[in-house]
């Protein structure tokens, strides 16, 4: 018996230590997301913009070979998170945790990524606060505030708006918007002449629609999750008679993404979106990336999702090189404050205080070209920083 | 049916129940496993933890549904009720663990008895329905006061200190282990003196013939009410120890999907047996953690035969199975 529980710790032992050994010339990256559950899409286009910058950039960057290893929480899960990132780090091994689809994923693995002193990527997770919860966190997808708060400042002094009204999802990123668009639009003088809330899982507008219609204003502000509501909405609005050009809506941009743009049709005509990446954007980099992409995906093309991943590896790599291949959390995350670089979504860089993302924000107007619709980017706001920091 | 064996005629009542509750040694064995995790697998300790909270979790569903036989989708609701407590008291300047946990229990014991009121007057399908009703409304309620609860994004801002003011909670889950194991010891203690109790045997009656025991004598909707507060009470339990093991607190704590896991893990475990809910987590927990290594996508595939299995060929689940083994070879 003794003998045999000797051997179970030698052995248990033996492979913690070969595992060290094999981490002198390999880079693991530990990968959290919703592979499973209601999020796994978005999860599937986010590692598909991590594997098409691996098939693009070789796996070997300083001399060492990244390793991914995935891990799967199956939704919003913040405490399922926090036990992957710990035993990432110590069964696993891992010198970069990476991933982060959801909010709650992302400050669930913060204070490990703390505590073991690891960088941090987080590719999608869009609240502001995310980058606070860690000295070792960088962030390359987009906030919300920092979409909507460039469009309200727009719609007022651009588009010259003076009221408008508001209509989100009861949820946290529709609460966000909200309240960051206001925010950006209240502040260079115009008017918010109401906000209403509509349940998360809800399929019919109408009677939200009509009240805006009572109160006629110059402009809506929308926002609610994908999947059957942008076409439910749309409709709403057209038969209220609230669309441009009598109308402006103003929305984020995955509302009017290929996807959704097919479903609302015609209603989807005059749209105007704020948003980070346009698929659209004529550009020999993102062109590329489109065409990559698609052809590693039966033809399904990249979203949000799959820059945050795409960009967030680019980080990985360039900071690998800039340190040498040294993986300490505290080279890495200095190597990563102000770096910049050329995306296919645009120019962006991390911001040296609070490693979060600056970036271009693209305001983008649902026109018909060459007989389809689709988003025409109308205004270009460069180096537009997070507004709540 | 699980009737507990007749006594025999040599044995007076109060000593048959002493021999129920007598300790085997397969449970000397099981608590020594439990410790294992400590020496043999270092590495799979924040693993062992969340075994050790769903485990109390399952126990607690168990004492409802396996012995009183109210059949629950809701119970996530006491989790959740616990974890935000627990959660929020600790954002708000009271990180002290095991006062905090205390509170967490007592404050889901509170709702649970309040509750009760509604679940003893309905029974089989309106049962399910009203709590999972009851579900959801918690699940909202918290989604709408995201002033307290931080809504979506999850709780902030939590602050525990460290146990007895020494053991700080470390990386590798030493401190959070042990913490939920001997929570849950404790917990199992109590639900093990209960259930070999003559209120545990109550309870069962009602389980078995809810009809009769009305007639002989017996309060089924008092008992009922007990059995149910207690059980919210360690629910919330196994909640505050997620929220203060993680210091995270998300509202899939009060999602349905936590009410149904725990369900398939008494289903795997076996349900009317304590070491049911436990051996149910296990099994789930280390199924899930080997499936989703082997492919992240697709693990619940997994989970769906496994549960397919243990239902058609183990109908009272995998303990149920062992134990019909070891009687048949002791016989």
């Amino acid at each position: 018996m003794l003998g045999r529980t000797t051997a179970a710790i030698v052995l248990g032992l033996g492979m913690a230590w070969g595992s060290a050994a094999i981490a002198q010339d390999t880079v693991k990256v530990g990968v959290i997301l919703p592979y499973s559950g209601p999020f796994a899409d978005a999860a599937n286009q986010l590692q598909a913009g991590i594997d098409l910058y691996l098939a693009t950039h070789g796996n070997e960057v300083a001399g060492k070979t990244i390793e991914i290893i995935k891990r799967d929480t199956g939704g919003p899960a913040a405490d399922v998170a926090q036990r992957l990132a710990q035993e990432l780090v110590v069964r696993d091994g891992v010198d970069i945790l990476a991933g982060f689809a959801l909010t709650p994923e992302a400050l669930g693995a913060a204070p490990v990524a703390q505590e073991a002193q690891k960088l941090m990527v987080v590719m999608n997770a869009a609240t502001s606060v995310v980058t606070e919860q860690s000295d070792y966190i960088v962030r390359t997808s987009v906030t919300i505030p920092q979409l909507n708060y460039a469009l309200g400042q727009w719609a007022h002094e651009e588009a010259g708006i003076k009221e408008a009204y508001t209509l989100v999802s009861d949820y946290g990123p529709g609460h966000d918007a909200e309240s960051s668009f206001s925010r950006g639009f209240t502040e260079v003088g115009g008017t918010i002449l109401g906000s209403d809330r509509t349940p998360v899982d809800n399929p019919d507008f109408s009677a939200y629609v009509q009240r805006v219609r009572d109160a006629n204003p110059e402009a809506v502000y929308i926002f609610v999750p994908g999947g059957a509501q942008p076409a439910a909405i749309g409709r709403a609005l057209v038969d209220r008679g609230l669309a441009p050009p009598d109308t402006a809506i103003f929305a984020q941009g995955e509302l009017t993404h290929p996807e959704a743009l097919e479903s609302m049709g015609e209603d989807a005509r005059g749209i105007i979106t704020t948003f980070h990446y346009t698929l659209e954007r004529d550009d020999p980099l993102n062109n590329e990336y489109v065409a990559g992409y698609t052809a590693a995906n039966n033809g399904r093309e990249p979203d949000l999702f799959s820059i945050g991943g795409y960009d967030g590896m680019h980080l990985i790599f360039e900071t690998l090189k800039a340190t040498n291949g040294d993986t300490s959390g505290d080279a890495l995350v200095e190597a990563a404050k102000g770096m910049a670089w050329e995306s296919p979504r645009g120019p962006m860089s991390i911001d040296p205080e609070t490693r979060d993302v600056i970036q271009t924000v693209y305001i983008r107007e649902v026109q018909e070209v060459d007989g389809e619709l689709e988003n025409v980017i109308i205004h270009e706001i460069p180096e537009v920083k997070d507004p709540l920091h | 049916m699980r009737v507990p064996e007749p006594a025999p005629k040599s044995l007076s009542p109060r000593d048959w129940m002493k021999r129920q509750s007598r300790w085997s040694v397969y449970e000397l064995i099981a608590w020594a496993a439990a410790i294992t995790p400590f020496f043999l697998f270092p590495t799979y300790l924040p693993l062992a933890n969340q075994i050790a909270i769903a485990a109390l979790f399952a126990l607690s569903v168990d004492l409802i549904l396996g012995y009183a036989g109210i059949v629950t989708l809701g119970h996530a609701m006491f989790f959740g009720l616990g974890a935000y407590f627990a959660g929020i008291i600790s954002v708000h300047g009271w990180g002290e663990p095991i006062t905090g946990l205390l509170m967490a229990g007592t404050f889901a014991g509170l709702v649970g008895f309040v509750s009760s009121f509604l679940i003893t007057r309905v029974q089989h399908l309106a049962l399910i329905m009203v709590t999972l009703g009851l579900g959801y409304l918690t699940l909202e309620l918290a989604n709408a006061m995201s002033w307290l609860t931080g809504g979506t994004d999850g709780l902030r801002g939590m602050n525990r200190w460290p146990i007895f003011d020494t053991f700080r909670f470390d990386l590798w889950g030493y401190t959070a282990y042990s913490y939920s194991l001997v929570v849950l010891f404790i917990c199992f203690l109590l639900s093990r003196r209960l259930v070999n109790s003559s209120f545990g045997l109550a309870l069962r009656g009602v389980r078995e013939n809810i009809k009769r025991m009305p007639a002989i004598g017996s309060d089924h909707k008092w008992h009922l009410r007990k059995i149910y507060t207690i059980s919210a009470a360690m629910a919330g339990l196994a909640g505050a120890l997620t929220a203060q093991t993680t210091n995270v607190v998300g509202m899939d704590a009060l999602s349905f999907q936590r009410s149904a896991d725990v369900v398939v893990m008494l289903i795997l475990g076996g349900t009317g047996r304590l070491y049911g809910a436990i051996l149910g987590a296990f099994i789930y927990f280390v199924a899930r953690d080997q499936l989703a290594g082997i492919n992240p996508q697709y693990w619940y595939f997994g989970i769906g035969v496994l549960l397919m299995l243990v239902v058609l060929f183990m109908p009272k689940g995998i303990l149920g199975f062992l134990a019909g083994l070891v009687e048949r070879r002791g016989k």
